[in-house]
């Protein structure tokens, strides 16, 4: 018997072999050294009927404890967000699951034209005129844009905040070890988090390629000193690369607009699950110019016309600039990327409009403004640590005990609490990152109040 | 023969039209929200957006547009899909819905380690799987692609010389490796040095002697490699490399030829990644995600990212280790793209031992299938003997010769017969390349279709050439000017109002 996913039976395969005047498969194999060949076989388990893997997978993964089945504030990087039925379902059709990158435009031309939309509501989104089909992640896109920003300027310094998710740095420092990219970290004001200016000013200099800042920052807070932090990049001639939530960009201003020549980000909260942080989707977007153009990595979908010149249609462009051709000249090694989460993105963005989107921008910042008042008037918590506006995500500091312990409890109560900061951030004792987005309910934030209380008085 | 036409949305001139050319302005759109507690928020006014340009639309208007949009993919539910180092196998239906299950989709990365035990233990045993496959000691299943994979396995070998206080700069790669090899290793930090392939297609030894030395960090290689053939001078070269004080490098997106039959940590690899889009079936989506895990050798394991994952025998739970002081840290934001892994490992489970072997051995009974009868030397020839492994390069250089009718011509009329084409013009070491990688999950019948598509677009290059020249017309649109494309780029629909004449 053969394997249900293989359709030559030993038979044809036989008659196969025979046409090819060969008696035996292994003939096929006579340039692997007998060595090298596996003789015992693999040691795995034997196949396994379909329903014994469902029944065996299933049963792994029910010493799962999902948030849909108790209220979760974790977000940091990954957010969680209702994915619309909608979007769930053109994702998994076939003919865009199944295929592969577009080589071939005029056979896939439904795949180009749903990336060339996603470019076109990221790029309205963020401001700018181009973005790119995807990068892995947010952290892969600001190790990307650290090295365009390089290579753009001739420059091999990158400055970036202090507040920043540790994780993320560490794919940046990855990233920049290559061409041996100089990174500088700005310290914040430990009232408000803002960006210092005054050490940002002396550190930017003429051999800065790139100032990168994050809007809403890792811990939450609005950096609102946009426009200077602008204008003192712009004035040593770096780039101005802005990191962000695209949900945020519902209501925020866009980053295009406050002179951003770089903008990255997490895509995963449009319209794709969080999945233990992955699949992602890596935004990266930049200014129309040539000198940037050039240098943009990752896919880029544009438009074209039929050779005969009737008809719209699209393909792969600028692909010089791609490894394939490019190979160690490329501005990128990036093959593969998430196609399949930029089209459910562009889905679920064409889903919500503007109106859908700030709606959405607004419950997530409203319930988050609701339980930091509430959680502010709980004694041994402090909330938020920053002075300044937050979106969707603050800070909360637990003066009396450990967040772990306080997160233990919660558990016990039938909460994930939020994330630990005491590896990222010493410096601000013991607090968590929390987060809050539309699957909250009233109930769901009444709830975790009162747990944090009944924890707190012990 | 097949009678085809794809699915082909008409607006006026142009296909189904663009999102933003759909729709009323006005209130129109898709969902409604939840409410929320209807708190104030403290956005400063200099920080809110005035506008945002983006389509409304009712919910079934989106549907319907993604959905026509779909009609004009091709894909391999649909039909052959023999893309050179692709492997377009099929994708298990079962795999998806494991994928989208509550406890996969809706967890946090950031849970505590208690209410995640299930997506801890099923990487670890798919870590595990996957070193038992690939000869290797231990996994990261981190890069997002094969080329993320390729990247790490640089940041590993750069990790690897600091540790050891020796500067090496140089990697060694093969001129019929996937471009990727070359930008992933200049990435790093490394000069590329190229060596050529003798006249059996193979890595040539002395050219290879030659370019190794004490600046040698690494050779990349894939086996079998892009031209479908097994280097069966592996432990040779292993020893050379070594004996050179480098580190051998595996690329894995050849693995689905050998797959059960030989493992790269037996031939002496110390760093392999894999392509689980490619070889362990999880779907391609059009470009990704994808998943590239990367395996060491021992001598490796203690530069790998964190976290790894452990389990705890005496308590009977998985951590996550991040108290790993020679780790190179990070390469993605979490733990890698978790939902593909749940993918792949019920895949292997599915396939067993044996089921992997049969697919290898299936995989190249198809492929030299293909070559035994294309290859006839008049229209399309190989370069080198086989057998091959997994894929064969042909060469359309008789056809073009005797005819003017070119690869790219061949290509692009394969498209009228109802099938995806082979990858063509890679590698670059054989004029007029076509390279084509069946994989198991096809039938004799599909490869006997496409053999006689192949053939017909042979004959019809001898009588009618045109026609070919003039294809693709069975698809949802002619051939496109990709050049102009690539001349003058509108990216985005902001752009393309920028630059559209008034």
């Amino acid at each position: 018997m053969v394997h249900p996913y293989i359709p030559n039976s030993r038979e044809t395969r036989d008659q196969m072999l025979r046409e090819m005047g060969l008696s035996d498969v292994e003939e096929l194999f006579k340039d692997i050294p007998p060595e090298l060949r596996i003789k015992r076989g693999l040691d795995l388990p034997p196949a396994m009927p379909e329903l014994a893997v469902v029944n065996h997978v299933k049963s792994v993964l029910s010493k799962n404890l999902p948030f849909t089945k108790m209220p979760s504030f974790l977000g940091g990087g990954v957010w969680p967000h209702y994915v619309p039925a909608h979007v769930r379902q053109i994702v998994k059709r076939a003919e865009f699951l199944t295929s592969y990158t577009p080589y071939q435009p005029e056979t896939s031309q439904g795949m180009l034209q749903a990336l060339f939309e996603f470019q076109s509501l990221v790029a309205e989104l963020v401001g700018l005129e181009v973005a790119n089909a995807s990068m892995y992640d947010w952290a892969t896109s600001l190790g990307e844009a650290a090295l365009m920003s390089a290579r753009v300027t001739g420059r091999s310094k990158f400055i970036l905040p202090k507040i920043i998710s540790k994780d993320r740095l560490s794919v940046l420092e990855n990233y920049a070890a290559g061409p041996s990219l100089e990174l500088v970290e700005v310290d914040y004001d430990r009232e408000t988090g803002q960006v210092d200016l005054d050490q940002l000013a002396r550190k930017v200099d003429d051999n800065t390629a790139g100032v990168y800042i994050e809007n809403p920052s890792y811990l939450g807070f609005l950096e609102t000193q946009v426009d200077e932090i602008a204008e003192l990049a712009h004035s040593k001639g770096a780039l101005f690369v802005v990191g962000v939530n695209p949900i945020s960009l519902g209501l925020l201003r866009a980053p295009g607009d406050y002179g951003a020549d770089i903008v990255i980000g997490e895509g995963q909260p449009l319209g794709n699950p969080v999945s233990f942080g992955g699949p992602t989707l890596g935004i990266f977007a930049c200014r129309g110019e040539q000198r940037l153009l050039r240098q943009l990595p990752g896919r880029l979908i544009g438009m074209t016309k039929t050779v005969d010149g009737k008809d719209r249609g699209f393909c792969m462009v600028l692909q010089t600039r791609e490894q394939h051709i490019r190979r160690e000249k490329a501005t990128s090694n990036i093959c593969s990327n998430e196609a399949l989460c930029a089209v459910a993105a562009a889905v679920y963005l064409a889903t919500l409009g503007p109106r859908g989107l700030r709606e959405l921008a607004e419950v997530c910042a409203a319930n988050a403004s609701y339980l930091m008042k509430q959680l502010s008037q709980i004694e041994g918590i402090k909330v938020p640590l920053f002075k300044s506006p937050h979106f969707n995500e603050f800070t909360m500091q637990c003066t009396r005990g450990s967040i772990s312990w306080l997160n233990a409890e919660l558990l016990k109560r039938g909460f994930h609490g939020g994330k630990p900061l005491r590896r990222e951030f010493p410096e601000l004792g013991e607090a968590a990152l929390l987060c809050t987005t539309e699957l909250h309910t009233k109930e769901n934030l009444d709830g975790f109040v009162e747990a944090v209380r009944k924890v707190m008085e012990g | 023969m097949m009678n085809y036409h794809q699915a082909r949305w008409i607006c006026e001139s142009c296909l189904e039209p663009l999102i933003f050319e759909m729709g009323n302005k006005g209130g129109s759109r898709g969902i409604l929200l939840p409410r929320g507690v209807g708190a104030e928020i403290n956005i400063p006014e200099k920080m809110l957006r005035k506008s945002l340009n983006i389509p409304e639309l009712s919910q079934p208007e989106v549907v319907r547009h993604y959905t026509r949009l779909s009609q004009m993919n091709f894909c391999v539910d649909t039909g052959f899909y023999p893309l050179g180092s692709c492997t377009m196998k099929y994708n298990p239906k079962v795999n998806e819905e494991l994928a989208d299950l509550d406890e996969v989709a809706n967890i946090h990365p950031d849970q505590d380690e208690g209410t995640v035990q299930g997506a801890l233990e099923i990487m670890y045993r798919l870590e595990r799987l996957l070193c038992e496959i690939t000869g290797m000691s231990k996994m990261c299943l981190q890069p997002s692609a094969g080329a993320h994979g390729e990247f790490l396995g640089m940041l590993l070998v750069r990790a690897y010389f600091r540790a050891r206080g020796e500067t090496r700069k140089e990697v060694i790669i093969p001129d019929s490796a996937h471009g990727t090899n070359f930008a992933s290793a200049g990435m790093a930090g490394f000069n590329v040095v190229v060596v050529p392939s003798n006249n059996r297609g193979r890595v040539d030894l002395e050219a290879l002697r030659a370019a190794l030395s004490e600046k040698t960090a690494a050779l990349m290689m894939t086996n079998p490699n892009t031209l479908g053939l097994f280097e069966d001078e592996i432990l040779e070269i292993s020893k050379m490399v070594h004996d050179a004080g480098g580190l051998l490098y595996y690329d894995g997106a050849n693995l689905n030829g050998i797959i059960g039959k030989a493992r790269p940590g037996d031939m002496g690899f110390d760093i392999v990644h894999l392509n689980l889009h490619k070889t362990f079936s999880t779907p391609h989506g059009g470009g990704g995600p994808g998943s590239g895990p990367v395996g060491v050798a021992e001598k490796l394991e203690e530069f790998l990212p964190v976290p790894v994952i452990e389990y705890d025998e005496e308590q009977g739970r998985f951590w996550l280790n991040y108290n790993r002081p020679h780790s190179i840290g990070k390469i993605k934001s979490f733990f890698g793209n978790f939902g593909v892994l749940v993918k792949a490992y019920a895949y292997i489970l599915s396939m067993g031992a044996d089921g992997l072997k049969e697919a290898a051995e299936a995989a190249v009974i198809n492929a030299n299938y293909l070559m035994h009868k294309l290859a006839d030397g008049k229209s399309f020839k190989v370069n080198y003997d086989g057998p091959c492994k997994h894929e064969v390069v042909l060469s359309a250089e008789p056809l073009k010769r005797e005819t003017g009718v070119t690869a790219r011509d061949v290509v692009k009329r394969l498209l009228d017969f109802g099938l995806h084409p082979p990858t063509y013009y890679f590698p670059p070491i054989v004029p007029e390349a076509l390279m084509i990688e069946p994989t198991e999950t096809e039938s004799k019948e599909e490869l006997d279709r496409f053999i006689a598509a192949m053939k017909a677009v042979a004959q019809e290059a001898r009588t009618d050439p045109g026609r070919v020249k003039a294809a693709p017309t069975a698809t949802a649109i002619g051939r496109l000017d990709e050049t102009r494309a690539s001349r003058e780029p509108i990216l985005s629909w902001r752009m393309y109002q920028r630059l559209k004449p008034k």
